[in-house]
């Protein structure tokens, strides 16, 4: 029999998540079942502590407003297309918010009972719904459901798990190893027994060098060393670490980029933890052609900046296909950033080549701010810097103008390559920023110990340093003042923890609002300063404040903090969720609106969009809580 | 003695119907269940023209339920080409239609005992009542509201003696108008209108079930 009123209805929910995957048929049958709710401004649907009803709500016409009775605090806002009351669905316990029409409004009331009947087969529509539930339940990282909090990213493990790039490598587990003191005869006879290419020289379990065929072949058989000496003196080291769970895409990048055959996989993927495997070239079985190892190949072979920014065209392709493909954000940033470090190095040594002189003393070149967090997906502008050697004060000016005359060539060469100057000039080509190391220890001292809001700023671009080429005994000196300054100066984290409570996250979105915590509204979302940053100055922070050195990637701060920090591992498992997801959204937003992706039009997001981002403020607002309370900040806020 | 006879043949349907009318059960606004109906008509003559549509809805407090509707097409011979335009349904539509005797007996089935409520309702009562009178039953026995007088009541009436069209309602209390002219959208449509209409009216003075039925200048469409 035609029913024109349910065909209305089915019409206004088909557009909506979760009824758009719902079979025809079973829409139509909710359709049919649906109860029209008028509602007047400051009308009740339910307030907190009244028992559940057996059905939930769709705005159709209006908004409503979700509030926490004790405080009066608006929690959510719903309008057209929205749904609310889903704890009807779990049939326990009572509403733990209120929820009050704020203008006149419409709903649709649907049978929980029914909607479960209908659906218990349709799993895409259940998770949109469990996730609607858990982004308005009080407390996400409690463990309810965290795993169907962010459906997002388990669909994007599910729909990669073919794709050979991204697979765990196989490493030889039980390595062979030899002391710092073993003779090089002992530990080749070890090799031969073992029938091995390699030898890692390790203490305490730990990684120290490493002694292959190719250092037997190269250092002994030419007799510049003699067989009775210790394999200290023909080691390699420092080697190449990297964690268990290393792609074959990645080992490849490694060895291409290190120009080395073999990788030591380590308990945590550093230097400083007990060996657990060896990963050789020869491990990795590459079937098919592998785009980012022969675009890595392709910049080790080009011969200008030209060549280099073709490639670097390329890379963006590769990074557009991974997106379509929806391979994981954090491979990808791997990826990426792999090649932008390889073309960024290739620049510097074109850069040497053409200097009259080489480099007088040594020197590092560092990427900063989010390349050297190595999270820069889309290209942005630059930022670098340069620390040299100290030099007697005589040879000061030389020095520092023959670096200065590199790094102006090196930006210039990046700025062709597609890498724009950065506007506010934090590039190795300032004068500012090309410093001797006491320069530098000097200036963190002084940002550490009289902070004021420059200072910290710099601090937040400056301490995501990473060596991109040159020499690392530099770095690590820079790292230690850094630590050391901190250590007695303390109070320099509070500074730094008001600093990441900035910018708050927007509660939620309404029409073509954001939903703010003061009330504000504005049209377009920062997705940058408003979400990523926040993540990642909290990172930084808490990083900073354990005194861990040598990881400066949001997603391996955090997950070191989950490991150092197991009572809040939840919510830095949470952290890295939303980071991972906000990180592809904007990426996805500057690859179709080729721009940075830094500004969202709030109009062009669907439900699910909204959804997805709403899930991530709620993690966001917890580590701020967790900061303002561990740094005692409210009372400096 | 004559009533009692010409009762006892009264087909069951319109037995069991008025069955429902013995229930004293009091109600108030919250719980009475109100029967929002429209007919679409091959034209506006009573005795002349035939009804080709009932749409009605069920409304209960602020809740409109759509399980609890009805949406019925009619067999008449008469066609009347001049309202096609209007209401759109052809003579030989694909849509499945009842004889007017199995329309009625679905329609006071479902109605039962409610207070029944349209846009002009004078109109659309009168209809069904004809309908009734060709079967030889007598008229609906149930109360009934009007929203074009309801909505005189509301302070939103800027002229009394006005007629104020569906459409204008429409316009006045921000409503969409989709499905306008088919029996089940126009239902629809008024279900919110009569919803609107009494949240306004509550909002400005004490409102019962009762004092809806009190209107001193009755004037409907006829």
């Amino acid at each position: 029999m035609k029913n024109t009123i349910a065909e209305r209805i089915f019409d206004f929910l088909k557009d909506f998540p979760p009824f758009d995957v719902l079979q025809k048929e079973e829409l139509y049958t909710i359709s049919k079942n649906v109860k029209v709710v008028y509602l007047q401004k400051e009308q009740y649907i339910f307030k907190t502590d009244e028992n559940i009803h057996d059905h939930f709500y769709v705005v159709k016409d209006g908004a409503v407003g979700i509030f926490r009775e004790e405080d009066h605090t608006l929690v959510d806002e719903c309008d057209e297309g929205d749904i609310f009351g889903l704890r009807a669905l779990i049939r326990k316990d009572n509403y733990i918010l209120s929820a009050k029409a704020i203008e006149e409004s419409i709903l649709y009331s649907i049978s929980s009972e029914l909607l479960e009947k209908v659906i218990h087969t349709n799993a895409q529509a259940n998770k949109y719904l469990l996730a609607s539930f858990v982004a308005n339940i009080r407390n996400p990282y409690s463990g309810e459901s965290i795993d169907s909090l962010f459906t997002q990213t388990e669909d994007l493990q599910k729909n990669t798990s073919n794709l050979t790039e991204v697979q765990s490598a196989q490493y030889s587990k039980n390595p062979i190893t030899c002391s710092l003191n073993t003779s090089i005869k002992e530990a080749a006879q070890t090799m031969s027994s073992n029938r091995i290419g390699s030898i890692v020289i390790t203490k305490e379990e730990k990684p120290l060098g490493i002694i292959t065929d190719k250092d037997l072949r190269n250092k002994i058989a030419t007799g510049q060393f003699p067989i009775e000496d210790t394999v200290k003196n023909i080691m390699s080291a420092p080697v190449i670490t990297y964690p268990k769970n290393i792609t074959v895409a990645e080992a490849q990048i490694a060895m291409l980029q290190h120009s080395i055959s073999h990788l030591c996989i380590t308990e945590n993927g550093t230097l400083n933890a007990k060996l657990v495997g060896i990963l050789s070239e020869h491990d990795i079985v590459v079937i098919h052609g592998n785009n980012p190892s022969v675009l890595i190949k392709e910049v080790k072979r080009s011969k200008t900046a030209k060549d280099l920014k073709y490639i670097r065209e390329k890379a963006q392709q590769l990074l557009e296909g991974y997106i379509t493909q929806n391979v994981p954000i954090f491979f990808i940033a791997k990826v990426i950033s792999a090649i932008n470090t390889t073309i960024t190095q290739k620049a510097i040594t074109l850069s040497i080549e053409e200097m009259d002189t080489p480099p007088p003393t040594k020197y590092s070149w560092l990427a900063l701010g989010s390349q050297g967090r190595r999270e820069q997906l889309l290209l942005t502008d630059q930022d670098n810097a340069l620390v040299f050697e100290n030099v007697p004060e005589e040879k000061y000016f030389q020095t520092k103008n023959y670096f200065l005359s590199l790094s102006d060539k090196v930006t210039h060469k990046l700025n062709t390559i597609g890498f724009e100057f950065c506007p506010a000039k934090m590039m190795a080509s300032n004068p500012q920023w090309c410093l001797s190391l006491d320069e530098w220890k000097e200036q963190f001292n002084n940002w550490i110990t009289k902070p004021d809001a420059d200072k910290i700023m710099l601090c937040t671009i400056f301490f995501d340093y990473n060596l991109v080429f040159g020499n690392k005994e530099l770095v690590n000196e820079m790292s230690e003042s850094i630590f050391n300054a901190i250590n007695t100066y303390e109070i320099f984290l509070n500074f730094l923890g008001l600093n990441a409570l900035k910018n708050p996250p927007p509660l939620s979105f309404f029409r073509q609002f954001l939903v703010e915590h003061s009330g504000e509204h504005k049209d377009q979302f920062d997705i940058k300063a408003r979400a990523l940053m926040p993540l990642v100055d909290a990172a930084r922070l808490l990083i900073l404040s354990h005194n861990i050195k040598d990881f400066n990637n949001t997603v391996l701060r955090y997950e070191k903090l989950a490991e150092v920090e197991p009572q809040n591992k939840d919510l830095y498992v949470s952290c890295i969720d939303a980071f991972k997801i906000l990180l592809q959204f904007r990426t996805q937003q500057g690859l179709r609106h080729g721009n940075s992706g830094r500004f969202i039009d709030l109009n062009t997001l669907n439900k699910t969009d909204r959804l997805k981002l709403k899930g991530c403020f709620k993690p966001i607002k917890n580590i701020q809580e967790l900061i303002q309370v561990r740094f005692n900040l409210s009372q400096l806020l | 003695m004559f009533t009692w006879f010409k009762q006892k043949n009264y087909p069951d349907f319109w037995k069991k119907y008025q069955e429902h009318f013995k229930n004293k059960e009091e109600h108030d606004l919250n719980t009475a269940r109100f029967v929002v109906f429209d007919t679409e008509t091959t034209g506006l003559d009573i005795k002349k023209d035939r009804i080709l549509s009932i749409g009605a809805i069920a409304v209960t407090g602020n809740t409109m339920d759509v399980a609890d509707s009805l949406e019925i097409y009619l067999k008449q011979d008469l066609f009347n080409s001049k309202t096609v335009a209007i209401h759109g349904i052809l003579k030989e539509g694909n849509i499945i239609k009842s004889e007017e005797k199995e329309a009625l007996v679905q329609f006071l089935d479902y109605i039962k005992n409610a207070i029944l409520v349209a846009h002009h309702a004078a109109f659309d009562v009168t209809m069904i009542n004809e309908c009734l009178a060709r079967q030889n039953l007598p008229k609906l026995k149930n109360k009934v509201l009007d929203t074009g007088t309801l909505f005189k009541k509301t302070t939103l009436c800027t002229s009394k003696d006005k007629l104020y069209a569906l459409d204008e309602l429409c316009t006045l209390f921000d409503i969409n108008k989709h499905d306008r002219h088919t029996a089940s959208g126009d239902a629809f449509i008024t279900g919110i209108v009569f919803l609107k209409i009494l949240a306004q009216l509550s909002a400005t003075r004490k409102t019962t079930l009762k004092s809806l039925f009190y209107n001193p200048n009755r004037r409907g469409l006829l």
